[in-house]
């Protein structure tokens, strides 16, 4: 397909603004850009349909099944959309008079309401724009937090060898040092080997429960007790929150500090990549180091209160993703209590239901009920035809349905990570059940057609490795066009 | 109350008696007793769609929304095409996750890939990432890039951002990279100063092209400098201003950053914005952040895929050069839509409309008495005055009569008033506004 620059033509595109209605004033020369600048010249009906014809080389949650696990992609209700959309939010200035702002400073306090009550923290920050983000304001948290005690040894984050690549990234980011712990078989954390590594310079861990094969450890008050008794603080991933919401909470688990990501759990859409949000929770002996000052009400009137001077200070300009937040709100004032357990709880139900109906075709190395989400291994297909989880995946395309996560957890070999959601109907997950069987026989008999897969869609399969060997990162004008 | 679950209770019952449970909470075995939540949630219950609909409405209708801005400071009022809003709601582009599956993701990729390339067009770097979350990540992104063993100094101009500066300090703390303020003559960054402070040791400096104040940097000088040295020039610069003023390279700077929401991103209360990175072929491999590059599918056609991953977190892990994951895609893809419908000529239009409404709402104001420009250089849509007697009363005045006046400033500053015109000012709202505080200052 042609770029926007190669559909341009000199002289082409629209009036949008109106003529200077004051005297023209002109930078000294000294100031003025030199080099020419190239912008497709287009007109309208142009940009329409070239956008149109990416849009329909999109797939978005719309277009089918989309279990992509750790990223719970369920379906983004149309109504967020539209109250993000209201004038009396995307017209407000950031820095406009406290009293002009009431509605938003209520839609960040309800929420942070709402997320308390849901995570058990006592604390809400919605500054960090994606979940890496409020990963790495956490870590800052517990970073002060030991500063603060001047117990300034403690220099290292414990991360499972099973955890999302952003956990050790963010605490290197933050200024610790990673120690790595082995998973056990069952792909739960090792105690034995957690314990063998806290000490006196152990500033916190890193966990997500459900942990990434999609499994609830029943060991998690044991673990955050060692790692309290070590002195340590724990940090929750809420990747995976989708599977426990008015279930159990982090904070009753022992955690003292979390992220959420609201383009996750809360059915903010993903934008193709963010905007999300990230914000944190913590618990009270967290609170006075966090970002954003507290939203406090006054005489009925609500304002910020003085940031303490033990903040880490910001990590982001303003308050973060706002309109995100509303979505967010929106969401939880439709589904209320009740409903957010109950979308969990077919979250669980959709991945059991799914998992079971599979276990008898495909190798799923851990017993028991998953969570929301279940992790199959393709090591024996791989070993024996030779298909992997690459062309296992590749193959789902033709199929108009999106794969699984690949390669990840990175503890199971060829794992695809399978997270339904609970939006999906029984008869989604039966379809997919049948085309992942139907995949399955296919590698057995005919294993060259899956690593030619996908054969329907708009492009084959791309040569990434001359793409990062000889990069081409942005268009070159030639003479030519523009 | 809905909960989007399409399974009937039936169904689901069903769905259980397969698995081989009696109940939804034997899924939930796993979870110690100490752990699991018996009581239910204390949150209001679910309400309908209509309900919802109207608790939002009335939120957002507490808010007070003004027909005539004169606020930037970091956050900017200018004219979104319509196209822009329209493309951007196709549901395709907003529900996709990030694009992972290249085959059938081509539209975001392609999407950003122009993105990139309209970003380097605009600083006149060689590479672009696929955004960060703001301007001030941004900086802060670019500072930790800039990074080396032996070099671990940043500069920071104090007529940066002052948001942007506290950012790059949080996100330096604790971390083996030390951030010196440069201090500021004039309302500009005193390079005879800046330059004492460069020593061995220093990574990188960091100016904002036009500054806090609104006033435009001596950026040849700073790009010399920079040189001379051998330290990594940094330039957080407003991308509409580019359609008309110097690019980040003409200045010698190595990566340029900003924040993209004048590039049609509405204000909402700041956010969701873009941050952009560009940087020069030479540090390409240390960018952060999503990249996206082009190449051939095994049918020989055009391709584009997120590449150069081996800096990232998912491959790295704790030796990533950022932790970056979720990005800011639909914004950027904003920009880019923003940009084509504007083009070349737009885009230098929306910068002269910007700069001269400024130095016509400059040069009324300053027809008042007590209202003096504070810093004597050139600026482009923003600059600082003084006000006679109270700035709250002046500004509430205005507030009243629903225009959102200048930016109070504080601290050393207090007093002042930081001003902002854009194309969206005609000159009948700017000669109100002047006649609003007439009558004021005459009270």
């Amino acid at each position: 397909m042609k770029l926007i620059f190669e559909k341009s033509t000199i002289g082409r595109g629209s009036e949008l603004l109106p003529e200077c209605d004051v005297p023209v004033t002109q930078a000294n020369s000294k100031f003025l850009r030199r080099k020419d600048l190239k912008l497709p010249e287009v007109s309208e009906t142009e940009i329409s349909r070239h956008y149109t014809e990416l849009m329909k080389r999109t797939f978005g949650i719309n277009d089918g099944f989309y279990p992509l696990g750790s990223c719970t992609m369920k379906y983004n209700p149309k109504i967020n959309e539209e109250t993000a959309k209201l004038f009396g939010f995307t017209e407000i200035h950031p820095l406009q008079p406290i009293f002009t702002v009431q509605g938003c400073l209520e839609v960040m306090k309800l929420t942070q309401e709402c997320l308390c009550e849901i995570t058990g923290m006592d604390a809400m920050d919605f500054q960090p724009a994606a979940g890496a983000h409020g990963e790495f304001t956490g870590l800052k948290l517990i970073w002060a937090y030991h500063q603060d005690r001047k117990d300034t040894k403690r220099n290292k984050i414990i991360v499972p060898d099973s955890a999302h690549g952003t956990n050790p990234a963010s605490a290197a980011m933050a200024g610790f040092s990673v120690i790595n712990i082995p998973s056990t078989q069952e792909g739960y954390v090792d105690t034995e080997e957690l314990r063998k590594v806290v000490g006196d310079d152990t500033a916190g861990f890193m966990l997500t429960n459900p942990n990434t094969i999609g499994m609830f450890d029943e060991n998690i008050l044991e673990i955050t007790k060692i790692i309290h008794d070590a002195g340590g603080l724990n940090y929750y991933d809420g990747a995976n929150l989708n599977a426990i919401m008015g279930i159990a909470r982090p904070g009753d688990m022992g955690f003292d500090v979390v992220h959420l990501n609201l383009h996750k759990t809360f059915s903010t859409p993903h934008g193709g990549g963010g905007p999300g949000s990230g914000p944190i929770g913590c618990k009270e002996l967290l609170m006075k180091y966090l970002p954003s000052p507290r939203i406090v009400e006054k005489n009925g009137i609500l304002e910020f209160a003085a940031k303490p001077e033990e903040s880490i200070g910001r990590v982001k300009a303003f308050y973060g993703n706002f309109l995100v937040v509303v979505k967010a709100l929106t969401y939880i004032l439709t589904l209320g209590g009740e409903g957010l357990k109950e979308a969990s709880e077919n979250a669980v139900l959709n991945a059991n239901y799914m998992m079971h109906s599979l276990k008898d075709t495909f190798d799923i190395p851990f017993s028991g009920h998953c969570m929301h989400e279940f992790v199959i291994s393709l090591e024996e297909l791989k070993k024996e035809k030779g298909v992997s989880a690459l062309d296992f995946a590749k193959t789902l395309l033709d199929y108009g349905m999106h794969p699984p996560t690949m390669y990840f957890p990175l503890i199971v070999h060829e794992a695809l990570m399978v997270e339904p959601t609970e939006t999906e109907a029984k008869e989604t997950l039966d379809e997919a059940v049948k085309v992942y069987k139907q995949i399955w026989t296919q590698a057995s008999t005919e294993p060259e057609a899956l690593h030619l897969s996908p054969t329907k869609t708009v492009i084959g399969r791309p040569d990434e490795v001359a793409a990062a060997r000889t990069p081409i990162l942005r268009f070159h004008f030639s003479q030519t066009t523009n | 109350m809905g909960t989007y679950v399409p399974n009937t209770k039936q169904e689901q019952q069903e769905m259980l008696q397969t698995i081989g449970v009696k109940s939804m909470k034997e899924l939930f075995r796993a979870i110690p007793e100490e752990v699991y939540l018996e009581r239910p949630l204390k949150l209001l219950q679910g309400l309908p769609e209509l309900s919802v609909r109207k608790r939002l409405s009335e939120l957002a209708g507490k808010n007070q929304v003004f027909h005539n801005i004169f606020r930037g400071a970091g956050a900017y009022n200018h004219y979104i095409p319509s196209i822009v809003k329209q493309i951007t709601s196709k549901e395709e582009f907003v529900t996709a996750y990030t694009p992972y599956q290249a085959e059938i993701s081509q539209g975001i990729l392609q999407s950003i890939f122009e993105y990139q390339t309209m970003i380097c067009e605009l600083t006149g770097m060689d590479v672009s990432n696929a955004s960060v979350y703001d301007g001030a990540t941004a900086a802060a992104e670019a500072v930790i890039m800039c990074k080396e063993r032996k070099k671990y100094k940043a500069i920071i101009s104090e007529t940066v951002h002052p948001q942007i500066i506290e950012t790059i300090k949080t996100y330096c703390s604790g971390t083996d990279t030390e951030v010196i303020i440069a201090p500021a003559k004039d309302g500009v960054t005193d390079l005879d100063i800046l330059e004492q402070l460069i020593d061995a040791e220093t990574a990188c400096i960091l100016l904002q092209q036009p500054n806090y104040y609104g006033q435009l940097e001596d950026g040849d000088s700073a790009g010399r400098l920079a040189a001379e040295h051998d330290v990594r020039f940094i330039l957080s610069c407003n991308p509409i201003s580019l359609g008309l003023l110097k690019t980040p390279v003409e200045y010698g700077a190595d990566i340029a950053v900003g924040e993209g929401q004048p590039l049609g991103i509405p204000l909402s209360f700041g956010g969701p914005y873009l941050g952009f990175m560009a940087t020069t072929e030479k540090y390409m491999r240390r960018l952060p952040g999503r990249i996206v590059g082009e190449t051939l599918d095994n049918r020989g056609q055009r391709a584009f895929v997120l590449t150069l991953q081996a800096r990232e977190q998912h491959i790295r892990r704790e030796k990533a050069s950022s932790n970056i994951c979720s990005n800011q895609a639909l914004c950027a893809m904003t920009a880019a839509v923003y940009l084509d419908a504007m083009g070349r000529k737009g885009l230098a239009q929306a910068a002269e409309l910007s700069m001269s409404k400024a130095h016509y709402l400059a040069d009324k104001l300053c027809e008042l008495e007590g209202f003096e420009l504070v810093y004597p250089g050139e600026f482009f849509n923003e600059f600082v005055t003084t006000c006679p007697g109270s700035v709250d009363k002046l500004l509430s005045a205005l507030e009243q009569r629903g225009i959102l006046g200048g930016y109070p400033l504080s601290g050393k500053e207090e007093g002042h008033i930081l001003w902002c015109a854009t194309e969206m000012n005609t000159k009948e709202e700017i000669d109100t506004l002047i006649n609003v505080i007439k009558e004021v200052a005459g009270k």
